[in-house]
């Protein structure tokens, strides 16, 4: 779409100009509307916040009329063929602008982490003003490196993946780009809104209404693409990773949907009542709260390992076979854990315990993963000691098994009441999306970078070695930490005297765990520093990397 | 005919628990029958073919 700017673009030529396709008028209507929407809701706005956004909005689809129309001129009546000599012409430009997208969101999205793991360990350091406080950071921190770096590595994979695989390219001349970068526009809403102090109180969905309609449209989007291209397949089965891919996209939407169902208060507002009440509403909110784990953090990311493990190790998967029952028994037990974040709560003690035991459960379908990615190794565990980025897939699925291993261990009702609202929550969350949801993407992008820009490979592998060990230090002064720090504010919190009186105040609680809190950011510094060594390796491979065999590939590398 | 809650609740758990668990053990059967091997070893391999 952008460089798409090869041959004549004189627009004095008298041959007739062939019409813009069905798709491009679509959204060149759609935009224009919404425009004019933002227009007048930047207007009428009940709040500034609210203003600022549609302000946003409106130069956001002024923009994508733009880059429509331009890319209509360039193209001059020309569409990329589906094949060239018969390979696939498979759509780059997405994926290479959504990897860099990860790339960027992950270093603000780290830094931010760093920087409230810092204002917990000293509090001056909230500026004392309302856009930096905790509260407005701490979701910032979660989207960014949830939404913003595990969504566009997912795209971008997503989009890698299902093309491969399905030896098909993508169709849509506006499709693909309007996904990408209307998805990356909701982050950006997202964000701003948070630091604004725009938000509803649901934890991992906290952008408001307007955000969520808008995320809605592009999910759909997105839906329909995969699936249009799954359905252009030249390979008649369809490969599990794809499956894994499908079972995020439509759960995401589901979830999405039912758990931002709200009112605004006004269409010229940003302020919205969520429909759900009382303990309902909790519940949603941890059925949501829980399968964003399972299909966005789970299933998305193990379609990355069902591709990128077998891919770089040369290997077909250990077991088909496994993966097909893992994967169904994944999607029918995840559904059901959410409510073992509500233990000893308002909610009904039998459906407590149903959460309970479909956590414990769904140990098993979790595991089957893990043996089925550690055992594509088998019989060549000799490439982890020469390829690092190996290594990094290795090692994500191993916390992978660690972390579906701890999760089913807290989710029970007496470990719980020692462990729910500590720091040890924090050091599992983050054994799960430091070890594993980070390190299967950075293992991804390390290897899809290359391929995508027609490298051979990264370009310094020694240099992935020093990301790979300082950032694993990292990982766990992180987790050890928080588990001596969650483990002795449990403790703390459940003292008594002898005289039936709380032993400790919340407040020496709070004091005991500082040492903590500073070794847990200087852990997240040591992933920052390796997350920067990454971006530096990145770059370099696109810039100087060493480009592949030339000649017969010719085909591999189409122009975009 | 009226229903209480207590039999539609019944016959939901109920028939919810058989039809769920019946799809899961068709996929299964699926998943491991000899004669899908073939195509199961060749799927394996899709990421690994160059095109």
């Amino acid at each position: 779409m952008v460089s798409n700017r090869h041959g004549a673009t004189n627009m004095t030529a008298l041959r007739a100009k062939p019409l813009m396709s069905l798709e491009e008028i679509g959204y060149t209507v759609f935009l224009g509307l919404l425009f004019l929407y933002c227009v007048l809701a930047a207007g009428k706005a009940v709040d500034p916040g609210f203003a600022f956004h549609a302000t946003l909005g409106a130069i956001a689809s002024a923009a994508g009329i733009f880059l429509i129309v331009r890319s209509y001129i360039d193209r001059d009546g020309r569409v990329e063929p589906d094949e060239i000599n018969g390979k696939p012409n498979y759509n780059l430009g997405p994926v290479k602008f959504a990897s860099i997208a990860a790339m960027f969101w992950g270093i603000a999205g780290f830094s931010v982490g760093i920087w409230i793991a810092l204002e917990l360990a000293f509090p001056l350091l909230n500026l004392d003003l309302p856009w930096t406080t905790f509260g407005r950071m701490r979701p910032l921190h979660t989207s960014a490196v949830i939404f913003a770096f595990g969504g566009n590595v997912l795209l971008a994979t997503s989009f890698y993946v299902v093309q491969r695989t399905s030896r098909a390219r993508m169709p849509g001349l506006v499709t693909p780009w309007f996904v990408i970068l209307g998805y990356n526009m909701f982050i950006v809403i997202a964000g701003t809104g948070y630091l604004l102090g725009i938000g509803q109180s649901k934890e991992y969905a906290e952008p408001e209404w307007y955000a969520d309609l808008w995320l809605t449209i592009v999910w759909v989007a997105y839906l329909l693409i995969f699936l249009a291209t799954l359905w252009r397949r030249k390979e008649p089965h369809i490969y599990v990773a794809n499956w894994f891919y499908l079972a995020f996209i439509v759960t995401i939407a589901m979830l999405h949907i039912v758990n931002n169902a709200a009112v605004p208060v006004s269409f010229f507002g940003s302020k919205s009542y969520v429909v759900w009440a009382g303990v309902q509403d909790a519940m949603v909110q941890w059925w949501y709260g829980h399968n964003a784990v399972g299909f966005f953090l789970t299933a998305g990311f193990l379609a990355i390992m069902y591709y990128f493990v077998p891919k770089r190790a040369n290997r077909p998967v250990y077991s088909y076979r496994l993966s097909i029952i893992h994967f169904w028994a994944l999607i029918f037990l995840y559904i059901w854990a959410g409510p073992h974040h509500l233990h000893y709560t308002a909610l009904p003690e039998w459906a407590s315990t149903l959460g309970m035991v479909f956590s414990v459960m769904l140990w098993m379908p979790s595991w089957g993963g893990m043996i089925n990615g550690l055992m594509t190794l088998s019989g060549a565990w000799d490439k982890l000691r020469t390829d690092p980025v190996l290594r990094l897939l290795v090692v994500s699925v191993a916390f992978y098994g660690m972390s579906t291993f701890e999760g089913p261990l807290m989710s029970v009702k007496a470990v719980n009441s020692l462990s729910h609202y500590t720091d040890w929550t924090i050091g599992h969350v983050h054994s799960g999306a430091l070890g594993w949801v980070g390190y299967v993407s950075f293992g991804a992008l390390y290897c899809m970078v290359p391929w995508i820009w027609g490298k051979r490979d990264v370009y310094s592998l020694k240099l992935v070695d020093w990301h790979f060990w300082i950032s694993t230090l990292g990982i766990v002064l992180y987790i050890t930490s928080m588990w001596v720090s969650g483990i002795m504010q449990g403790l703390m919190w459940r003292a008594y005297t002898e005289l039936g009186f709380l032993q400790y105040s919340f407040v020496e609680t709070v004091e005991a765990m500082h040492p903590y809190y500073v070794i847990r950011a200087m852990g997240g510094i040591l992933f920052l520093i390796g997350a920067l060594i990454m971006a530096f390796n990145l770059y370099m491979t696109i810039r100087h990397g060493e480009a592949e065999k030339p000649a017969a590939d010719v085909a591999l590398a189409p122009a975009e | 005919m009226d229903f209480s809650y207590e039999q539609v609740a019944v016959f939901a758990q109920q028939s919810g628990l058989l039809y769920f668990f019946l799809i899961f053990a068709a996929i299964c059967v699926y998943a491991l029958w000899p004669k899908n091997k073939a195509k199961f070893d060749h799927a394996a391999q899709i990421p690994l073919e160059e095109d």
